[in-house]
Parts: C-alpha cells; structure tokens; sequence
C-alpha cells in the first residue's frame, strides 16, 4: 500500500536501529507521547530493534484511555434514551464504565453506532429528524476540529437534533503534569529523585515502581501537531531541557524520531525538530485550530488517573450550547451527586501515563489487571500502554 | 395463478375455505405463512421442495431416512449475516458453504443437510426464493443434498430478515486415521490453503461502503474439493480447520490449547492486497477477520511440500506454508514480523472494531 509500505521497509528499519545502537554512546530514557505511537512500537516489534541503551516510557496521549468514568457514565445514561443514537468512533465501544461499556449497552437496549468520521453524525441527524443524534466526541487536538466543523454545520443548517458530548483533551496540560515534578532532574546527570529512603541508591539500576524515572527525550504525537504544528513545543522544550522530536507513526518514522531525538541528546541539545516533515508543517493548520477556538473554549477537566488538569480539555462555547449533550441532557450521575467516580486505587495509572512506571513492571498486569478485568485507564482500551503490554509480556520471560 | 379476490378498497380478501390462496398474491412472509396451514404448505411446496428437489422432500415424510455405511460425521451451524447479499455469496451459499466445510474439516465427504429457516414477518418472497435457490445451487454443486427442512415466522422486528440452522451429514473418508486436533504436535507445519480475509472484508465493506471504492468478493466456497486432494493422495494430514469467525488467529488459539505454540510467520501468510489496504484504513488485522472458503491445514513436516504442491496443482495458487507448530513456550499463537520481531498474537475479547487511533 502506498505512502505505508515504504515506511515498513525492514531493511529500512535494520539500518536506522543499527545507526541508533552505534551513535547512542549512554543510556537515554525516550517517552512517546501518544498511545498510537506506543501500539505502534510493540505491535511492530519495534522494542526488540532498540539497543538496551534506549528505554522507551509511555505517555498519557491516549484519549480513549483517559476519558474520565462520569463521562462513559453519562454516554451510557444517554445512550439508553429511546429517541437518542449514540454515535462514536469504534476505540470507545469497549472502555468498560461503571455499569460495562457501550456495547453492552446496546444488549440494554442503547442505540449505539460506530462512525469513523463526525460528518456521518451530521448526516444521521438530518435523516432521522425524530430522533436526537448525540455523538460521543473524544480525541486529542487532532480530531478536535472535526468535531468543530460538526458542530458548526449543524449549527448553520439549524440541525437542532444533532447533539455533542464533548470530551476531547489537550496535550500540553498533560506534558506539564508530566514533567513539572521532576523538573530538577531533567539535566545530563543521571539523578533519580526518590521519595523512599530505603530505595536503592544506585543510579545506574533503576527501581521502578518507586522511582520518578527520568524523562532525557520526548517524541511528540505527530498527528496532533499536523494541527498545533511544531513550533507549539518550543517552550515546554526550553523550559525543562529536553529535546522534543515530532515524530510518526509508521516503523520508520518512529526509528527516525528516536535516532534524531538521540543525536540532540548526544550534542546535549534541547530543542524541537520536526522528523515528520511530509505530513507536519512548523505552523501546523491554522484554519483548524481557528475552528476549534470558534467552537471550543479551554477548560479545566478531570483526566481518569490524572485527576483535574487545569487546561486539560475543552468544552463547548455558549454560543453553540444548543448542541451541547451536557445541557440537553441534565443527567445526575451514579449515586444522583455530581462527584468524581472512584476507581480501584490499586490501579497505578497516575504513574504509568507519566511515563514513570513501565506496564511490565507494574505487579498487577496479567494478574487482576487484564484486557477483560482492567483496573484502571490503561488497561481499559485496547490503544493504553498497559494493554499494549499485555500482549507482549508472555514474549518476554 | 389468476385467482385475485380484492375488495372494493384493493385489499385482498381472505381466503374462502374451498379456494386455493392463490399464493402470487403474497409478496411477503405474513405470520399465517408459519401457522401450519394452507399457505405454510404452499410457501414449503412451492419455494423449498421445488428448488431443492431431492427425493427426501418430495416423499413430505416427517423425517428422511437414508441408507449410511461407514462413518458418520455431524455438524450443526446456524446463519446470519448481514446484509443477506455480497459479492461472491449470500445467507444461502454461506449455509451451505458453512455446512460443507464443517464436515471437510472432520475429514467428511458431504452427503446430506437439513435446513431450518426462521423467516421475519414482513420478508419479502423474492428475497426468500433468491436465498432458496442460491442454497439449492450451492447444495447441488457441493454434491449435498438437502434431505430435510423446516419453517418457522416470526413477528416483525424479531428476526433481521431471515435466520438459517443447518445439520450436515457427511462419511468420514479415513475412519482409521482421523484428522483431529488431538493430532496436532510439534514439528508439524501449518498451511493455509489462499489468502486471508476476504470474506469478511468484502461482507463489512457491503454492510456499509464508507466512500471506499474497491471490489471486494467473498471467499465462500465449499472447501471439500481442498480437503479431498489431500486424502485421496495420502498427505500425512493431522487436521484441518476452516479460519471463519474470528481468522486465523481464533483457530490457532483454538487448536493450539494448552500444549503448542503456533509460531506463524507473518511474510508467508497470503492476503490480497486490496484486502489488507481496506484492513489497514478501518484498522483492522486481516489475521483476525472471518474467511469462509479456506483451510487451514497441519501436516506432518516431511510432507508439507507435496501438500502444498498439490493444492497448487489443484488451482489453490496462493496456499502456502504459513508456519509451525512447536512445544508451549510462552504464548499459544506467535507471529515473526517481518522485521525479525517476534509478537504475541492474542485472541481479541470480541468482534474487531473499527478504530481511528
């Protein structure tokens, strides 16, 4: 397939990890930013390819993953409505909620289908004007403005029945979480900050499960910045010392961005560079991002595992509350309060999507913790770091 | 078939006790088709006794008996699919098709079937007699014959059109070395007999095209003639397997229990490349998506080569050596990337989704 087969190629891919493994001269500790980047890199066997000097941790860019329970909840509620579709992109069907996923819904009698653009909810509205269209919107900066130009049509055309439960997130909210509480040790020297003193003090041997695992480099979400553009993460880069790369998705793109994030480490470069040129202009798409600003205004929202993040989503401007699901809908959630859901707290996710505890290491995976019994965000959707893991454990023993 | 009783508003009028309901006159199945009277007998006579057309029927016995000597082998399957028609097949050649290749698999050639159809209210007749005669062709040319039927209706909104359960009878060709899973062991090879994923790429592409403009057919076919080449030339063959639901990958963790791993090698496992694109855009895996019209088959190692020059000789051009089967190591069903990589391939909990991350 053109534009995927040549970036599959695996002579391609034996060269770019022989580059690596020749000019990483120590060891680099690399978080991708985004949960497709991290499937990516375990269904393609891209790890096995890595020199053991490069550790690749998993960031929290995962949508699907952090979309907070009261969210799935009030999907759910709304769902089982008789004159509402719920519509949604197919990743959320099987995030289990409180009461089970959406899916399941449809066996509670929920009218619940898959779309793969927001457009086709448009067009189901239009079609079924007796019935309320409620789409489910998720997604980081890279959906969001699709999600604009929904509501904005709807709008235009007075589509009254076309309705939005809004959850979209942002990434830079996410990287600051990430990053501010170890901001002292993002420097050269290999220092693990460790709030247990009977942690082993040996720095090259590092303790996982209570250790703040030192971030050297990041690649950012390549998709998000086709809309942000690259220039966005100039000052998270300079503010901590670390080079951000922007990176792909396909095997050689994501090798590329390792091997450049690699070579700036090497220089003791920060800094950004873009290693995804043929899809990511340095400005990104302006015409997008004005269209989410029309629609959309930044908001503080609860991430699952996170907790609020100040900046951390969006939520619907005023102007197009007509189509927003959470006034139509004025749903109390479980328990009839509007407080957070609690999740299990044996669930490390916190930890994981700040790239600072590796699944594997993690002592419930594959135990309580499994696709089918997930405890927390990670696990719940196939794209999180710890289901993505799953598979590969039994690989490594 | 002139008969045309209506009233003054058009409607038909109900049939008098002494007239035959002249049965043009329904163009859908009503629930009085399912009451065991007239038209139910009508509907039976006329849609399934004359397209299948085997003595069985014709005899309108409660029950077929028929003569057997040797080995029988039994499968049951029921069928739906939606929609009812796709390029390459329908709910008709798929029951036989089902059917068929449940009894290969055991190593049987296929004698005779049943079918029993659930039918919505509301069904269109042209739509029951297409499906009807597409089975009755599709039985005809797998050399099954339908020997037994029922009919049942359902109310309006209780049935997606039309359901089918089908019963095959096939004769077990080599009693005395079975082909089984209890066969499989280590050392064997796995072939498959063509490419991957046709069927249910082209059945979800028909279900709902989403823009994409690209000819995809199933591969529902009866896999007998696959299975037969291999026993009549006394291929050293432990078991086969048709990959339906679920792909390759839920018959390998099906067959390969607690005992194997199946390591598959992911550059020899044949899928058409129209196949993998429409996969790759709905981000699905072709290794997990349904095939109606191929084997997979476990043969002795030493024998793997003639298997599969046979099935080419045959015009299987595309089968091939997909893998082997070796002691449990860590996992039931591995694949060696094409990069060198090796990856767990673990059974999904459910049907595929399509995804945009």
């Amino acid at each position: 397939m053109k534009h995927v087969d040549e970036w599959r190629d695996p002579t391609l891919l034996r060269a770019l990890a022989d580059r690596i493994a020749r000019e990483a001269t120590r060891s680099w500790t690399l978080l991708e930013v985004c949960g497709g980047q991290t499937h990516a890199f375990v269904r393609f066997g891209l790890l096995e390819l890595l020199p053991p000097t490069i550790t690749m941790v998993h960031g929290p860019g995962c949508p699907v993953c952090v979309t907070p329970l009261e969210v799935l909840e009030r999907a759910r509620q709304i769902a089982l409505r008789p004159e509402v579709i719920l519509c949604t992109y197919g990743d959320m069907l099987r995030v289990p909620g409180v009461h089970g996923d959406l899916l399941s819904a449809r066996a509670d009698g929920a009218d619940v289908r898959i779309v793969s653009s927001p457009l086709e909810a448009l067009d189901l509205a239009r079609r079924s004007p007796d019935r309320v269209v409620v789409f489910l919107a998720v997604g980081f900066e890279t959906t969001a403005p699709t999600t604009a130009a929904l509501i904005e049509l709807a709008d235009r055309e007075a589509i009254t029945n076309l309705q939005v439960l809004a959850a979209h997130v942002r990434v830079p909210p996410a990287l600051d979480a990430l990053f501010a509480p170890t901001a002292t040790a993002n420097t050269n020297v290999n220092v693990n900050v460790n709030a247990n003193a009977n942690a082993n003090t040996d720095d090259t041997a590092q303790t996982p499960s209570d250790t703040n695992a030192r971030i050297d480099g990041l690649l950012a979400a390549g998709h998000v910045c086709t809309i942000e553009g690259a220039d966005v993460y100039a000052p998270l880069s300079e503010r901590f010392g670390i080079p951000i790369v922007v990176t792909g998705f396909e095997p050689v793109d994501l090798l590329r961005g390792v091997l450049v994030c690699v070579r700036r480490l090497e220089r003791g470069d920060a800094g950004v560079e873009n290693a995804y040129t043929r899809i990511v202009r340095p400005e990104g798409n302006p015409l997008a991002r004005a269209a989410v600003d029309r629609v959309f205004a930044v908001a503080d929202v609860p991430w699952r595992g996170f907790g609020v993040l100040p900046g951390g989503g969006l939520a619907i401007r005023e102007r197009f509350a007509a189509h927003d699901a959470t006034r139509r809908f004025a749903l109390p959630l479980v328990g009839g309060t509007d407080e957070p859901i609690r999740e299990p707290t044996s669930c490390r996710a916190a930890d994981v999507l700040r790239g600072r505890l590796r699944p594997l290491d993690c002592p419930e995976l594959g135990g309580r913790c499994t696709p089918e019994t997930p405890l927390g965000a990670p696990m719940v959707s196939s794209e999180g770091a710890c289901a993505a893991y799953f598979s590969r454990r039994s690989a490594h023993t | 078939m002139t008969d045309d009783s209506r009233d003054s508003h058009g409607a038909l009028e109900a049939p008098s006790l002494d007239c035959p309901v002249p049965f043009g006159a329904y163009e859908r199945i009503t629930l009085a088709h399912g009451s065991g009277g007239r038209l139910a007998a009508r509907l039976v006579h006329d849609v399934f006794v004359t397209a299948f057309d085997t003595p069985e029927l014709r005899a309108a016995h409660d029950a077929a008996t028929l003569a057997f000597e040797g080995r029988l082998a039994v499968t049951t399957d029921a069928f739906t699919v939606s929609p009812l028609f796709f390029p390459g097949g329908d709910l008709g050649s798929l029951a036989v098709h089902g059917t068929v290749n449940d009894l290969a698999c055991a190593g049987a050639e296929p004698l005779a079937m049943t079918v029993a159809f659930v039918l919505e209210e509301g069904l269109e007749l042209s739509v029951l007699s297409k499906l009807v005669r597409s089975l009755a062709d599709a039985a005809r040319a797998a050399g099954i014959r339908v020997v037994a039927g029922d009919t049942k209706v359902v109310e309006r909104g209780r049935g997606d059109g039309v359901y089918v359960a089908c019963t095959g009878l096939g004769r077990v060709l080599r009693p005395l070395a079975p082909i089984a899973p209890d066969a499989i062991e280590p050392g064997l090879a796995i072939l498959v007999s063509g490419p991957l994923g046709d069927h249910g790429t082209a059945v979800l592409l028909a279900r709902d095209p989403r823009g994409v403009e690209v000819e995809l057919v199933s591969d529902a076919a009866s896999v007998w003639p696959l299975a037969r080449t291999l026993l009549d030339a006394n291929v050293a063959l432990r078991c086969l397997r048709d990959p339906t639901r679920g792909g390759l990958v839920a018959v390998a963790h099906e067959l390969a229990g607690t005992a194997h791993t199946f390591v598959l090698d992911e550059a020899s496992i044949p899928v058409r490349p129209e196949v993998a694109d429409v996969c790759e855009l709905l981000g699905l895996d072709p290794l997990h998506v349904a095939s109606e019209g191929r084997l997979v088959a476990f043969v002795e190692a030493h024998d793997a080569d003639r298997a599969l020059a046979l099935w080419h000789a045959s015009g299987a051009t595309d089968a091939a050596i997909v893998g082997t089967v070796h002691p449990r190591d860590v996992a039931p069903v591995v694949l060696r990337t094409r990069l060198g990589s090796t990856r767990v391939l673990d059974l999904p909990a459910g049907e595929p989704m399509p995804r945009i991350c």
